[in-house]
C-alpha cells in the first residue's frame, strides 16, 4: 500500500509539472492553432538560464525567478515575431516543422554554451522530508505542487477576469469577431507565446530544483506533454490540468508495476500507449471542443 | 533539336503527360546516370559512404513524400519503420542465410508496409495534427519493442547484420552495395514518378487537395489513405534494410525520433509533392553535416574550440535551414529549381 501512495504521489508531483508544460501548449494551441513541438526547449532554456544566474552570478533565488521569467517572455515574443508570424496561413505540415527546427536551434544554442554533461542545480529547499501521512515527501516536491497549483489558479482567474485573458479568449474564438471588436489578434498571438513560455521556463525551475540536477533530457518533457493535452483536450485548460495529473499518475504506476516483467522502460512508453487508446477512443480528448467537419 | 523549351508547344496529351519534355533533357540523365555508375573507381571509402548514405535517403525522403507530400498525411513515425525494416533484414540475415538479398530486401520492405498500414488505420479518423500524434506515438511504441525484444533485436546492444549475399557472391564493401543502393534507387524513383500518372496516385493527390471531395468524386478514402501507408513504408523499409546492410551493425540508437525529423526536413526542405524535391533534400540533408565537419576542420587551426561546439553547430544549422527554408522560400529547393530554369528558358528577353 505505501507502494501504491508513494507512486501515486510522485505521479502527482510529476504530472502538476506536465499540467503546467501541457498548459502553456494549450494556450499556444488555442489562441494561434499552431501545435508547439519546441515546449520542452523553452523548459530547458528556463533551467539553464536560472542554473547560470545562480551558480555563476550569486543572484538571490526570488530575483533569478524574476529575471528568468522576463528572459523567457522576451523569447516567446521574438520568436513569435521572427518565425511563427510568417507562417500564419502555412499548411499544418509546414507550421510542425518551423517548431521542430525552432527546438533544434534552441537546443543547439543551449548545449553551445552549457554543455550536454549534467549540471547540478543549488539545493534550494532544504532535503529533509516530510512526512505525509506514512510517505516521506521531498520538500521540493511539496513546493513544486503549491507553485503549480497556485499559478494554475492564477492562471484561470486570469482568463476568466482579466481584459488580456478574456481578449484572449475572444481571439481563441474567432479571429474575425476579436477583430471587429477592436482587439489586436496579432498582440494576442504574441502574448499567448509569451505566457507559454513563462509557464514552461517555471516548469524548468521547479524541475531543476526537484531533480537538483539539469541535463538536456529535460527537453524530452516538451514530447512526454502531447499525450496529456491529447487526453484533456487540445483547446481546454481545465483538461490539461486534469490530463498532466492523470498521465503523471498512470505512468508511475505502470513502470511501477509493469517494470520488473518488461525490464525497464514502461514508464517512458505508457503515454504513448495511452495515447494511441484516446485517439483511437475519443479523439478530441475529455474537455476538447469536438470539431465537425461541414461541407 | 530543341535543348530547353522557351513556351508551351505541346500539341497532344501524351506529350503533356511525358516525363521529359525533349530528348535532349532524356540524354542528359542518362549520361548524368552514367556517370554516376563510374563514382566507385576513384571516391575515396569516406565519399562512398556519403554517397550511398544519400542513396539511402533518397529512397525514403521518396517514401516519405509519397505518404506525407502527395497524400497529405503527416508521419512522424518512419523512423520506426525504418527499423522495421532494418531489423527485418538482419533477422531474416541471422536465420534464412541462403535467401538472395534481393529476397531479404523485398521482404523487409513489405513487413515495413504492413506494419506501416496498421499504424495508418487511425488515419481514417484523424487528421493533420492529430495523425502527427499517432504517428508519432507509433514511433515510441516501436521503440519499445526493439529495445525489448530481445530475441530478435538484440535488446539495447543491438545485432549484427550478415552481409548481403546472393550464393557465393557478397556486397561486403561500399563500392559494392553502392550499385546495388543506387540500382534500387532509380527503379524505385522511376516508379514513384510514374505512380503519379496512374489512377492510384491521382487519388492520393485528390485526398491531400481536398478528402472530403476526393470522396464525393468517389474516391474510397480508407482504400487509398491506406495503399499509401503501404507503399511509402515499403520504400521507408527498403531505406532501412539498405541501412542495416551498409551499418553492418544495428541498435536502436540508429533510428531515433531526430531521424524521423531528419526526413520531414528533407522533404520539407527539399519540396513536398515534388520528386525531384525528394532527392535534393536528400541530398542536402545528408551532405549538411559532412559539408560542416570539413569546413569545422579546416578552420580547427584559427579557431580550435570548433571542434568541441561541432555537435552543436550541427543541430543548430540544420534547425537554422528548416526555419529558414520554410519562411522564404516554403515550396523547396525544386520551387527554386523551377524558377531559375524559367527564368533561363526566356534568357535575355524575360518579358
Amino acid at each position: 500500500m505505501d507502494f501504491f501512495l508513494q507512486l501515486v504521489i510522485n505521479g502527482v508531483v510529476v504530472g502538476s509539472i506536465y499540467a503546467l508544460v501541457a498548459m502553456g501548449f494549450v494556450i499556444i494551441y488555442k489562441s494561434t492553432s499552431v501545435l508547439n513541438f519546441a515546449q520542452g526547449e523553452f523548459l530547458l532554456v528556463g533551467a539553464y538560464i536560472s542554473l547560470m544566474l545562480l551558480v555563476r552570478y550569486k543572484v538571490p533565488f526570488y530575483a533569478t525567478v524574476l529575471i528568468t521569467l522576463l528572459f523567457a517572455g522576451v523569447l516567446g515574443l521574438l520568436i513569435e515575431r521572427l518565425i511563427l508570424r510568417p507562417m500564419i496561413g502555412e499548411p499544418v505540415i509546414s507550421v510542425i516543422m518551423v517548431t521542430l527546427g525552432l527546438s533544434s536551434i534552441l537546443r543547439a544554442i543551449v548545449q553551445g554554451i552549457w554543455g550536454t554533461d549534467t549540471q547540478p542545480y543549488p539545493e534550494i529547499f532544504p532535503s529533509q522530508p516530510v512526512m505525509l501521512g506514512p510517505v516521506p515527501v521531498s520538500r521540493a516536491y511539496l513546493w513544486s505542487m503549491g507553485c503549480v497549483i497556485v499559478l494554475l489558479v492564477l492562471f484561470t482567474l486570469f482568463f476568466k477576469y482579466s481584459r488580456f485573458g478574456i481578449a484572449m479568449r475572444a481571439t481563441a474564438f474567432s479571429q474575425q469577431v476579436a477583430l471587429s471588436m477592436g482587439i489586436s489578434v496579432r498582440f494576442m498571438f504574441a502574448l499567448a507565446w509569451a505566457i507559454a513560455a513563462v509557464v514552461s521556463a517555471i516548469g524548468g525551475i521547479l524541475l531543476g530544483a526537484m531533480r537538483t540536477g539539469v541535463d538536456q533530457s529535460l527537453a524530452l518533457i516538451g514530447l512526454k506533454v502531447l499525450p496529456v493535452v491529447i487526453l484533456g483536450g487540445l483547446d481546454s485548460i481545465p483538461g490539461a490540468i486534469i490530463g498532466g495529473l492523470l498521465i503523471g499518475i498512470l505512468e508511475n504506476l505502470a513502470g511501477g508495476y509493469l517494470d520488473p516483467m518488461f525490464g525497464g522502460g514502461v514508464k517512458e512508453v505508457a503515454p504513448f500507449v495511452i495515447l494511441v487508446a484516446i485517439l483511437m477512443i475519443k479523439p478530441y480528448g475529455l474537455f476538447g471542443k469536438v470539431h465537425i467537419e461541414r461541407v | 533539336m530543341a535543348t530547353i523549351r522557351c513556351g508551351d508547344f505541346k500539341t497532344s496529351y501524351a506529350k503533356d503527360m511525358a516525363i521529359f519534355d525533349s530528348a535532349f533533357a532524356r540524354w542528359c540523365l542518362a549520361l548524368f546516370l552514367l556517370a554516376l555508375l563510374t563514382v566507385p573507381l576513384y571516391a575515396s571509402s569516406y565519399w562512398m559512404d556519403v554517397t550511398n548514405r544519400v542513396g539511402i535517403a533518397i529512397i525514403g525522403a521518396v517514401g516519405l513524400n509519397i505518404l506525407t507530400g502527395f497524400t497529405g498525411q503527416i508521419s512522424l513515425g518512419n523512423a520506426a519503420f525504418m527499423a522495421v525494416g532494418a531489423y527485418a533484414t538482419a533477422y531474416l540475415g541471422a536465420h534464412l542465410p541462403g535467401l538472395p538479398f534481393v529476397l531479404t530486401i523485398l521482404l523487409s520492405g513489405f513487413l515495413a508496409a504492413v506494419v506501416g498500414m496498421v499504424f495508418g488505420v487511425p488515419s481514417l479518423r484523424l487528421k493533420g495534427l492529430y495523425l502527427a500524434m499517432a504517428t508519432l506515438a507509433a514511433h515510441f511504441i516501436i521503440e519499445f519493442v526493439a529495445t525489448h525484444w530481445n530475441d530478435v533485436t538484440g535488446g539495447v546492444a543491438g545485432v549484427s547484420v550478415a552481409p548481403a549475399s546472393f550464393f557465393k557472391y557478397s556486397l561486403d564493401t561500399d563500392s559494392k552495395l553502392f550499385y546495388l543502393i543506387f540500382g534500387l534507387m532509380f527503379f524505385l524513383v522511376f516508379f514513384a514518378k510514374n505512380l503519379f500518372r496512374t489512377k492510384v496516385g491521382k487519388a492520393f493527390v485528390a485526398i491531400r487537395d481536398q478528402d472530403i471531395s476526393a470522396e464525393v468524386m468517389g474516391v474510397n478514402l480508407f482504400k487509398y489513405k491506406l495503399m499509401s501507408f503501404g507503399i511509402s513504408s515499403f520504400y521507408v523499409g527498403v531505406a532501412g534494410s539498405l541501412l542495416a546492410y551498409q551499418a553492418k551493425y544495428i541498435s536502436p540508437e540508429n533510428f531515433p525520433i531526430t531521424l524521423a525529423i531528419d526526413y520531414l526536413a528533407m522533404i520539407i526542405i527539399g519540396g513536398m509533392g515534388s520528386i525531384l524535391g525528394s532527392i535534393l533534400g536528400a541530398i542536402f540533408i545528408t551532405c549538411l553535416p559532412e559539408l560542416l565537419r570539413l569546413g569545422a576542420s579546416s578552420l580547427s587551426g584559427t579557431f580550435p574550440s570548433l571542434v568541441g561546439l561541432f555537435a552543436s553547430l550541427k543541430l543548430g544549422v540544420f534547425g537554422l535551414a528548416i526555419v529558414l527554408f520554410l519562411v522564404f522560400e516554403p515550396d523547396g529547393m525544386a520551387e527554386r529549381w523551377r524558377k531559375i530554369k524559367t527564368y533561363w528558358r526566356l534568357y535575355p528577353f524575360s518579358y
